[in-house]
């Protein structure tokens, strides 16, 4: 009896147990009622979104303004770009602050994921719709004819008024921005028909093979009668770096233009695009994950972390001088850095989710220097130099001092 | 130096041997043999990988790394050429010989997303072969893979989950997990790390050298990032569309480089540093198709040093010093 009963116990205990697994489990489990929900909620949001984006005939004063300093391109403030998916809203983007200077190479570095390309997605306002929206903040751009956009606000209809002509995007693959039914010749003089309506066949065709000729294709006059595919990889991306400049842009997007290219391959385009900054006049917003691309190239680093910016400011001191425990991480990790060490520098744990962001440092679950106050709200851009910014508490004491001096000497805050 | 450890070992034996390798592959559909073209993928290559050491074998792409490495594994036949292992001759090994010595060598690629199966748990996965090729008992088999994640660091709760529940990095590990079960003593890295953001790479190459270390593993690594390279091996093979152009030790290689090829590539590599302004030397033009390969001297449609000679007559693949090898008309072909 006593034999009948104990095993009954334990049937039930297992089950119990079993219950408390499943309900643990469940919890990173969405269920179907959860995910409609999400779904109609999220259909309810965008589509109002959407239709503040796709009306006609906007007044221009509803998205103009005046730029923070007409020394920048442009600058962005506080951005929050989201997507709106069956499984929570994502903040690819989550508040971003800076800016790019007029003449000069911005690099955005940081791990995949970290809202590199969705930051350069909004500027251009290609984000996939209707479930990524800016959802906040403010891309002031400081066009040609000297007005200044809140592209955040600008309708999608205006939009291709900038797009293309005064800002233009190279892609890390080239074969999928290039049409492959058409010739290098026709997709070129496609976008001066587009922006320059007036412009004749024979005019455009100049042009192109001029441009081609700028971005050091040998046989220009050939190449304009080619397809795509029967160009080289390192080829196609002249051939699209041609056609970024085509109009005499301001801004140059890259999102990891050479990381698709071989070494000898990504320093010839590499040194192109060095060459071209200073033929062109206009600024590069170059995106990629590879320090040492940015060490060469870039005059201002923004390091990006789980969707913001940690670390901020030029070259040389994001090189030399790392401040935010996450840069540092980094920095110890790349080989080329540690010849002389037995063992890499690795960061522990993984990036948080972009669904569920704590309400504290983000990088603080990972962080070596963590402190009591790490455990308060995300801590706030701090500066520790005119030029340089960096989100991370242990510089609050520099910040108060900084601001000292600064406020004695031209009485800014 | 991160290799010093193993420097001071004393010279060990010959694990692979490679004489004169070639293979090639048919292109196109050509009716008659002799209009027949082929892409020289691995064009009479010799090396030697000794015991416990990393060859590191850099190149550009379409030079013939990957085939390279899956030739050796007979995952291609052989155009021409002997691969000698241990004591076989892998090139002349039968279907049942060839099964036996699988395990032995094994190999790791570069995508870790898509070489896993996402149906399988990580036991299951690392487990397989293990099974398959009764490498321990079968009582001993789930304590076997779990001593094996635990020296991959991987947690040992992690067995009954799957695939697409881990990190890039954690899946590369149970990538390593795989291979190391099956106690092998070469291990083909191709591009192990090439997919991976920095902080994760760095947990990948540690892993490999800490195998090495403790298992004394020998690793051929394929990788186009020389400084990768240059942090885990011991000796370093430049290929240029499918023939080696220098093969030395890792200071000979990077310290006294001799080839105009490797010249280049290193001077191309970005510097993480922006106050080291390297002179770079750009080299001109495209790789050429392997198809049709330029003669005499495969690199001098691209070399700022070719020379009348280098157009048509092939470099031979001479030692300068003891165990540097270079092909190249700069230096004394006698
Ligand atoms: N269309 C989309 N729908 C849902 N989430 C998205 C979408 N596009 C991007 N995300 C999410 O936004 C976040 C930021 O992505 P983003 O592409 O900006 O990263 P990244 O920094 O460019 O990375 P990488 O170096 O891999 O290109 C990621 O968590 C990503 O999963
Ligand atoms: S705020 Fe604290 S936890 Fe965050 S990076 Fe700085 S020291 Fe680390
Ligand atoms: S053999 Fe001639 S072409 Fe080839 S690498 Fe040497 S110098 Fe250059
Ligand atoms: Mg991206």
């Amino acid at each position: 009896m006593n034999k009948i009963l104990n095993y009954f116990k334990k049937v039930l205990k297992r089950f119990k147990k079993k219950k408390a697994r499943q309900k643990e489990e469940s919890k990173h489990y969405i269920s179907l009622k959860q995910i409609k929900a999400t779904a109609k909620e999220n259909k309810r949001i965008t589509k109002a979104m959407e239709k503040k984006n796709n009306r006609k005939n906007v007044p221009e004063e509803e998205y103009l303004t005046k730029m923070r300093d007409p020394n920048n391109v442009v600058e962005f403030e506080d951005l929050h770009s989201y997507f709106y998916t069956e499984s929570g809203v994502v903040k690819a983007v989550d508040g971003v602050s800076f800016d790019i200077p007029r003449k000069s190479i911005v690099g955005v570095v940081g791990e995949s994921g970290c809202g590199k390309s969705v930051t350069s997605l909004s500027l251009m306002k290609l984000l996939q719709s209707p479930q990524g929206q800016i959802h906040s903040g403010s891309i002031r751009y400081s066009a040609k004819n000297g007005k200044v956009y809140d592209i955040a606000k600008v309708p999608k209809i205006d939009m291709r008024k900038i797009r293309g002509k005064e800002m233009t995007m190279i892609f890390q693959e080239p074969m999928t921005s290039l049409n492959p039914v058409f010739k290098i010749g026709d997709q070129l003089d496609e976008i001066l028909f587009l922006h320059f309506p007036e412009t004749t066949k024979k005019e455009a065709k100049k042009k192109s093979i001029e441009m081609l000729k700028i971005v050091g294709i040998a046989v220009p006059e050939k190449v304009y009668d080619r397809y795509p595919h029967e160009l080289s990889g390192g080829m196609r991306q002249r051939v699209m770096i041609a056609m970024a400049l085509s109009c005499d842009p301001n801004l140059i997007i890259a999102d990891e233009p050479t990381t698709a290219l071989d070494v000898t391959i990504q320093a010839q385009i590499l040194e192109l695009l060095r060459d071209l900054k200073d033929k062109i006049n206009g600024s590069i917003m170059l995106i990629t994950h590879d320090l040492g691309v940015i060490a060469e190239m870039a005059d201002y680093v923004v390091v990006m972390y789980a969707g913001r910016v940690v670390e901020k400011g030029t070259v040389k001191e994001i090189f030399k001088d790392p401040k935010h425990p996450y840069t540092m991480g980094l920095q110890k990790s790349i080989p080329a850095l540690n010849l002389d060490s037995d063992t890499l520098y690795t960061i522990p744990g993984t990036v948080p989710n972009p669904i569920d962001l704590p309400n504290y440092c983000y990088f603080r679950d990972r962080c070596n220097k963590r402190f009591e106050k790490c455990d308060g709200p995300y801590p706030p851009l701090m500066n520790t130099s005119s030029s340089r910014k960096v989100a991370c508490y242990l510089y609050e004491e520099i910040q108060a001092e900084f601001n000292k001096e600064a406020g004695g000497k031209n009485g800014k805050k | 130096m991160a290799k010093n450890k193993k420097t001071e070992k004393k010279k060990t034996k010959d694990l692979l041997v490679v004489n004169n390798l070639k293979k090639y592959f048919p292109v196109g559909s050509a009716w008659l043999e002799k209009n027949k073209q082929y892409v020289q993928a691995v064009d009479d290559v010799s090396f030697t990988i000794k015991e416990g050491e990393t060859l590191g074998v850099v190149g550009e792409s379409g030079c013939g790394k990957t085939t390279l490495g899956r030739t050796i594994l007979r995952l291609h036949s052989i155009t021409d050429g002997e691969i000698l292992y241990d004591k076989y001759d892998i090139g002349k090994l039968g279907k049942k010989a060839l099964r036996k010595l699988r395990p032995k060598i094994q190999i790791i690629f570069q995508d870790p997303y898509s070489s896993l199966s996402p149906r399988m748990t990580v036991g299951e996965i690392i487990g397989e072969a293990v099974r398959e090729h009764k490498i321990v008992p079968p009582e001993e088999h789930q304590d076997y893979i779990m001593g094996v994640m635990k020296s991959c660091g991987l947690q040992p709760y992690y067995y009954r989950r799957y695939p697409h529940e881990f990190s890039g990095g954690q899946r590369q590990r149970i990538c390593v997990a795989r291979a190391l079960a099956l106690k092998p003593d070469l291990i083909i890295c191709d591009e192990p790390v090439s997919a991976l953001d920095v902080s994760i790479q760095a947990q990948v190459i540690n892993l490999l050298n800490d195998l090495q270390n403790k298992f004394g593993i020998t690793y051929m690594f394929i990788s186009h990032d020389l400084s990768v390279v240059e942090y885990i091996s011991d000796e370093i093979m430049v290929m240029y569309l499918g023939s080696v152009v220098e093969h030395g030790t890792r200071e000979q290689v990077f310290k006294n480089p001799m080839h105009p090829y490797t010249h280049a590539l290193m001077s191309a590599i970005p510097i993480p540093d922006p106050e080291v302004k390297s002179k770079k030397i750009i080299l001109k033009g495209d790789i050429p198709s392997p198809i049709n390969p330029p003669k005499g001297c495969k690199f001098h449609t691209r070399c700022s040093k070719c020379m009348e000679i280098c157009k048509t007559v092939t470099p031979k693949f001479k030692e300068y010093e003891e165990g540097h090898k270079v092909a190249c008309h700069l230096y004394s072909q006698d």
